[in-house]
């Protein structure tokens, strides 16, 4: 079986989904052969070897600086030649963009977000869940090649063998784009959630201490804001100690506590960290379900019967404003910081 | 300027679905407009108010989708299309896609789709893409910033490392994310004018396509894997139970 994995990377800079795929592919007892397009994509290519690829098929020119789906797609579309069975790339936003085009181009399908990947005679047969995970779905393509993306931290990382080479095939890509990158803007800094071992969130809970009182000149809105960013503050504390992202809740993005791009759920992200800790949340159903496939999670609440104790593995009854500060003491002594 | 924007009809988000008899049951929670396409008709409606034209809601589904469109119309569609074909039942993300760029071509002109971020049934934010590329249009996904300026389109777009500028010409497809902003309600006005609308209802036929023959094959729809925890309440004062819970969760080996 031949499966290709696309190693998605930005300047170099590759997503660990990435290797995580070529460990699946390779746990299949597959040929695994990795897509790597850019400029100046040698230490990716070594990496990919490193990481378990076969073989790498390489193309490295100008017209791949940026990504733009179009012109990966059509890149990769053109090798359609080597007929692989299935191609795996990770569920981020240009590996899914990328899976669409590439479905449309090879006339197959997308088997998107999966969580398992099992071999039925020779064609894949995935999980992937869907309603933002209340059901899993059990389905596979009956065309080929199978185009599966896969969710990250849903599949261990492989471990690499340093040194390790193996052949590079040069493709020559295909320039014609439709759309132009004018440029970046990086990240605002910090832990990206859908990357993160551990999780720090927080939510309406977070703009509650009475015992605050906010400057003169306020209006009510204004005072709940600085209340809750005091609040965040401490669950940011938490989360710098334990090298954590800070997450939040939809209910604390809406009230214009946190920018959006922290929110956890079913209309923001999808976590899975080994550690998830919400503070104040009480764990609306579509809370629970951007977080439920957490390893451990911890629940702050004042609220015991607040629904995210029924999935927490621990929880404090209690004020959070009294509760993080000690916590994040208490994690600074034991972690030596 | 000529705006199509695709929407389609699901279970309210806060449902709680469930599996029953081997299907997704969702109880007597009522079918919605996919929250995510709101913001879709959102931006187009802000298109056509900025460059003038009209917005064409379109979706595929049964009977009860026309509910979806309406509720497009009063938030300000100038007009709907009900594509509803008893051979569309089961479809794939490419077949719809491909029901759609065929809707698209029939509408003929048409300088931008308008797609929201993903459906909150199916979660595969594929269709807009594949739309583009069935189509020949530039695909910009995921927009969270939407310009128009001297015959080209400029988008914001969050990547997974930052944000991107990207700019492309009509005829375009755009997705777009939560964070363009948040959806109009419907006015009065507008309820009442979508009430009244008679809304065309399309078919295969009508089209001029044969129904696209799905790929991808469901083999089993499963409850999520059970999560047997027994929450252990940390009790103390607020010192106690703050050293006590670093102890647990040091124990648990997940830092």
């Amino acid at each position: 079986m031949n499966i290709w994995v696309y190693i998605d990377h930005f300047k170099g800079s590759v997503l660990p989904i990435s290797w995580e795929a070529v460990g699946v592919a390779k746990s299949l007892g597959a040929t695994v052969t990795g897509l790597v397009l850019g400029t100046g994509v040698d230490s990716v290519t070594q990496q990919a070897f490193e990481y378990g690829a076969d073989a790498v098929l390489m193309s490295d020119d100008p017209a791949l600086t940026d990504f733009r789906a179009e012109v990966f797609a059509s890149t990769i579309s053109s090798m359609e030649a080597e007929s692989p069975d299935a191609i795996f790339l990770p569920t981020s936003m240009r590996g899914r963009e990328l899976a669409a085009l590439l479905a449309i181009d090879l006339k197959t399908g997308v088997l998107v977000d999966v969580t398992s990947v099992e071999l039925s005679g020779d064609m894949l047969v995935v999980t992937r869940p869907i309603y933002s995970g209340k059901i899993f779905q059990k389905e596979t393509c009956t065309s080929k090649p199978q185009i599966v993306t896969l969710r990250g931290r849903a599949f261990p990382k492989p471990t690499p063998t340093a040194g390790k080479t193996g052949e590079v095939k040069k493709v020559a890509a295909k320039p014609e784009a439709i759309t132009n990158v004018e440029g970046y803007t990086a990240s605002e800094g910090g832990v990206s959630l859908t990357d993160a071992g551990v999780i720090v969130s927080g939510g309406r809970g977070v703009s509650n201490n009475p015992s605050l009182q906010p400057p003169a000149g306020l209006d009510e809105k204004a005072a709940e804001i600085w209340r809750a960013q005091q609040g965040f503050r401490l669950v940011g504390d938490l989360a710098s100690v334990l090298g954590a992202a800070m997450g939040a809740s939809r209910a604390a993005v809406d009230a214009g506590y946190v920018p959006y791009s922290h929110q956890v759920g079913q209309t923001g992200k999808v976590v899975s960290p080994d550690l998830y800790i919400a503070c104040g949340i009480s764990g609306a159903i579509q809370h629970l379900a951007g977080m439920r496939t957490s390893k451990v999670i911890v629940a702050i609440n004042k609220d015991a019967d607040a629904p995210i104790f029924k999935l927490a593995r621990y929880g404090v009854v209690g004020d959070l404003f009294v509760i993080l500060p000690e916590l994040t003491e208490a994690f600074k002594k034991k972690l030596g910081k | 300027m000529k705006i199509v924007a695709c929407v389609k009809q699901v279970p309210d988000t806060a449902a709680k679905v469930a599996v029953d008899n081997g299907k997704v049951a969702w109880g007597d929670a009522p079918l919605v407009i996919n929250p995510w396409d709101e913001y879709a008709v959102e931006a187009a409606l802000q298109m056509k108010e900025a460059q003038g034209g009209t917005v064409t809601a379109v979706t595929i589904g049964g009977p009860s989708s026309a509910d979806a469109l309406k509720h497009a119309l009063a938030m300000g569609c100038d007009d709907a299309v009900h594509i509803n074909d008893p051979a569309l039942a089961v479809l794939d993300t490419q077949a719809a896609a491909r029901v759609l760029a065929a809707a698209v071509k029939k509408i003929d002109g048409v300088d931008l789709v308008f797609f929201g971020k993903e459906a909150v049934d199916g979660n595969s934010g594929l269709v807009a893409s594949q739309a583009a590329r069935l189509l020949g249009f530039a695909s910009l996904t995921l927009a969270s910033v939407v310009k128009f300026d001297n015959g080209a389109l400029r988008v914001e777009r969050a990547t997974d490392d930052g944000r991107q500028v990207v700019t492309a010409k009509p005829p375009a497809v755009l997705s777009i994310a939560k964070d363009y902003g948040d959806p109009r309600y419907p006015s009065f006005m507008g309820i009442r004018k979508a009430s009244k609308a008679v809304i065309p209802t399309w078919t295969l036929a009508d089209l001029g396509i044969a129904a696209p023959v799905p790929v991808i094959s469901t083999l089993e729809i499963l409850n999520p894997p059970s999560r047997e925890v027994n929450c252990e309440i940390i009790a103390g004062t607020p010192g106690e139970a703050a050293e006590n819970l670093v102890e647990k969760i040091l124990e648990e080996k997940v830092l």
